[in-house]
């Protein structure tokens, strides 16, 4: 039997072989080169930092994600507990980060940092994690998790709310922008995964009705300071 | 012995003559509809953005081999594993051995057409593996032991008594008719299924060449868990996902999130490129791919159609669909259903079988004007339909055009033959001929007026 991938790739080179023409746009502005240069046209991200800020807010306000502006770290901390106590949460995992350890380490209640390895069904019975991220996306309301940034794959998906803590230079227009700074920030190795989160878990499964809370966190929160 | 057409017909029939579901389905869409308006709105040019959105999969598509081996060689180089199955069977066997080489006892899977596409779940279960859907709509349909209605929305058609009944009836739970107690119930019960799984399966709706990553949307969480909690991550594409680069992809995910749901960007859109590395807490010791020809290749050899690769899967073309609105999804026996289910499924599956599929739309065009990659789906209905008709000519309809074109070509004998025509109307409408007793099956023929349009127009002007 041929090898399965020179088979399959033999099938692609003959039936390239024949052209299908380019599409023709009405606009004009492309069409000759390879060039997908859409960000014009896709949803405006903010030109300014204030103006990403405000479309980043309403944008979260409209997932139903909960944002809050503080000043400083010490004041992210103090938002970061009382959220703790409204909740009245008993055990929240956290990872070692500048942002989020102290933070979490001040909380009062049971604490749990990740570590090198993690066990799965320990961060089951969490009912938060607190992470950081590699950015935000005013454009869409997104935030940019990875296995590097946020303490590993489970951490920003398992526990029931998931709490962001961020800095305001961490804000981006818009994906374009948000991939060219990730590629050049881990040109040497890419973390194993980069997830793009909006707002909290949803589905609209039964009856096309909005139900938060399929799979991952029902809640989420993003400390913003500065 | 009933073919895919009997079947079809049949199912088709009953499904549109049941008034009270088609207008759960309408208001079920109702949503859709408004979310969609809003969001495209916020594109500042929604039509320029799909010429984009096109262009980046048509680049990607005719030069498929070079961004396949892109991306396999980057994939690799981060620590994945590539397996070429050129169809189906070659496909649920690698994914069998993999599970098996993990000694996997269950198998947890998010949401993947195409592995409804390869019938990955009876090999499974035959094989002696439990496997839990876990994306909520697959889940339910799963239970209900039926096939997806919609490819994104897969239980749309099913009301929440129903839902409330099945897991009373399977999972023991009390009835309830909120929506958001129903998703509570299946959260709580696919928690622990994560935890204990060996081996999670997945599909990918992107496969990056320039970074070597698959790219996963979903709206619940269960695609991240899934790639998460089990040791072995195996995710099966068709070879027609592959992108240039993550520029494409800045351009596709929020147009896939628009046009398939009405949403800014789906809930959750996933980047991976490897297996747990040094020096991260968790995620699969292995990280497998497997990349599905399963005829992809004989509908790139047709220039004519290679467009239909550019489809991203969002459903829109389906939401749009008056056919689709009016027989539902389960009638069309495809796993992709809708307009660009009529289209490539004669090509994956055979278009002596399938070729009833491009008779069953009103060529309205909807889909096309609806499609983010602007794939042109009703002419790809005619397409097939000459098609078929070259394979297999139809000499009923030959010899029709034929006389239809000898009569029409001569006005005198067209004059006489409406004049008959008229007269015996009333009998033919009793006699069952071919096509005719069928179109007069659900609609009433007016009675034939006394004198032709010519007649009246001659009399009008000249009387």
């Amino acid at each position: 039997m041929a090898n399965a991938r020179e088979e399959i790739l033999g099938r692609i080179r003959e039936a390239l072989k024949v052209t299908a023409p380019k599409p023709h746009f009405k606009s004009e502005s492309h069409g000759a080169t390879h060039s997908i240069n859409a960000k014009p046209w896709l949803p405006d991200g903010g030109e300014t930092e204030s103006a990403r800020l405000e479309l980043l807010s309403e944008n979260l306000a409209k997932l139903k994600a909960n944002l809050i502006r503080v000043p400083n770290a010490a004041a992210a901390n103090q938002a970061l507990a009382q959220i703790s106590q409204t909740k009245n949460w008993k055990k929240v995992a956290y990872h070692s980060h500048p942002l989020v350890s102290p933070a979490a380490e001040a909380l009062p209640c049971e604490k749990w940092e990740v570590g090198a390895s993690l066990d799965k069904q320990k961060l089951e019975g969490c009912d938060a994690g607190v992470t950081s991220c590699e950015a935000l996306v005013s454009q869409l309301g997104s935030i940019l998790v990875s296995s590097e940034s946020s303490g590993g794959r489970s951490l920003s998906i398992l526990p029931h709310v998931h709490v962001v803590i961020a800095t305001t230079d961490q804000v981006v227009a818009d994906l374009e922008t948000c991939f060219k700074q990730v590629l050049e920030k881990h040109r040497s190795k890419l973390p194993s995964m980069l997830s793009f989160i909006t707002g909290p878990s949803r589905t609209g499964d039964i009856e096309r009705i909005l139900v938060l809370g399929a799979h991952g966190p029902k809640e989420l929160y993003v400390i913003l300071i500065g | 012995m009933s073919n895919a057409k009997d079947i079809f017909l049949k199912e088709a029939t009953t499904a549109s003559a049941d008034g009270p579901q088609r207008i759960f389905i309408n208001k079920a869409l109702g949503g859709y509809y408004a979310n969609r308006d809003i969001q495209k709105a916020r594109y500042r040019d929604w039509e320029k953005a799909r010429d984009a959105a096109s262009l980046a999969k048509w680049t990607a598509v005719n030069d498929l081999a070079n961004t396949l081996e892109t991306f396999v060689k980057k994939f690799e180089g981060n620590g994945g594993k590539v397996h070429w199955a050129r169809d189906a069977a070659e496909a649920r066997n690698i994914i069998l051995k993999l599970i098996a080489d993990a000694k996997a006892k269950a198998v947890v899977k998010s949401k993947c057409m195409t592995t409804e596409e390869i019938h990955l779940n009876d090999a499974l279960e035959k094989a002696g593996y439990s496997v839990v859907e876990s994306d909520l709509g697959e889940f339910i349909q799963q239970l209900r032991g039926e096939a997806p209605y919609h490819f994104v929305f897969p239980c749309m058609h099913v009301k929440r008594e129903e839902i409330s009944a099945l897991f009373t009836k399977h999972l023991g739970t009390a009835p309830t008719n909120s929506p958001e107690e129903l998703t509570m119930i299946a959260r709580r019960h696919l928690r622990q299924l994560y935890v204990d799984a060996d081996v999670g399966i997945t599909g990918a709706n992107f496969l990056i060449a320039e970074t070597g990553q698959i790219s996963i949307t979903e709206n619940e969480g269960n695609a991240r868990l899934t790639a998460a909690l089990p040791r072995v991550h195996i995710a099966l594409s068709g070879i027609e996902k592959v992108v240039k680069n993550l520029d494409d992809l800045s351009v596709l995910l929020p147009m896939l999130a628009t046009a398939g749901a009405g949403q800014p960007m789906t809930c959750y859109n996933t980047l991976y490129s490897g297996p747990q590395q040094p020096g991260e807490c968790d995620g699969p010791k292995e990280f497998h791919l497997v990349l599905l020809d399963n005829a992809r290749t004989q509908l790139l050899a047709d220039p004519e159609q290679r467009d239909a690769l550019h489809c991203i899967r969002c459903g829109a073309c389906l939401n749009v669909c008056p056919i689709f609105k009016n027989i539902g999804g389960l009638a069309y026996g495809t796993t992709y259903q809708g307009p660009i289910g009529s289209v490539i499924t004669p090509h994956l599956r055979g278009l002596e079988q399938w070729n009833h599929l491009s008779g069953a739309s009103s060529l309205c065009g909807a889909c096309t004007d609806a499609c983010p990659v602007r794939i042109d789906l009703h002419h790809h209905l005619l397409h097939n339909r000459r098609n078929a008709n070259q394979a297999s000519p139809n000499l009923f309809d030959r010899l029709f055009h034929r006389g239809f074109n000898f009569v029409i070509s001569r006005p005198r004998l067209f004059a006489f033959g409406g004049r008959v025509f008229r007269f015996t109307l009333p009998v033919l409408k009793k006699i069952p001929l071919p096509y005719l007793s069928a179109w007069l099956k659900t609609r009433d023929l007016p009675p034939a007026p006394a004198q032709s349009f010519r007649e009246q127009w001659k009399e009008s002007n000249h009387g």
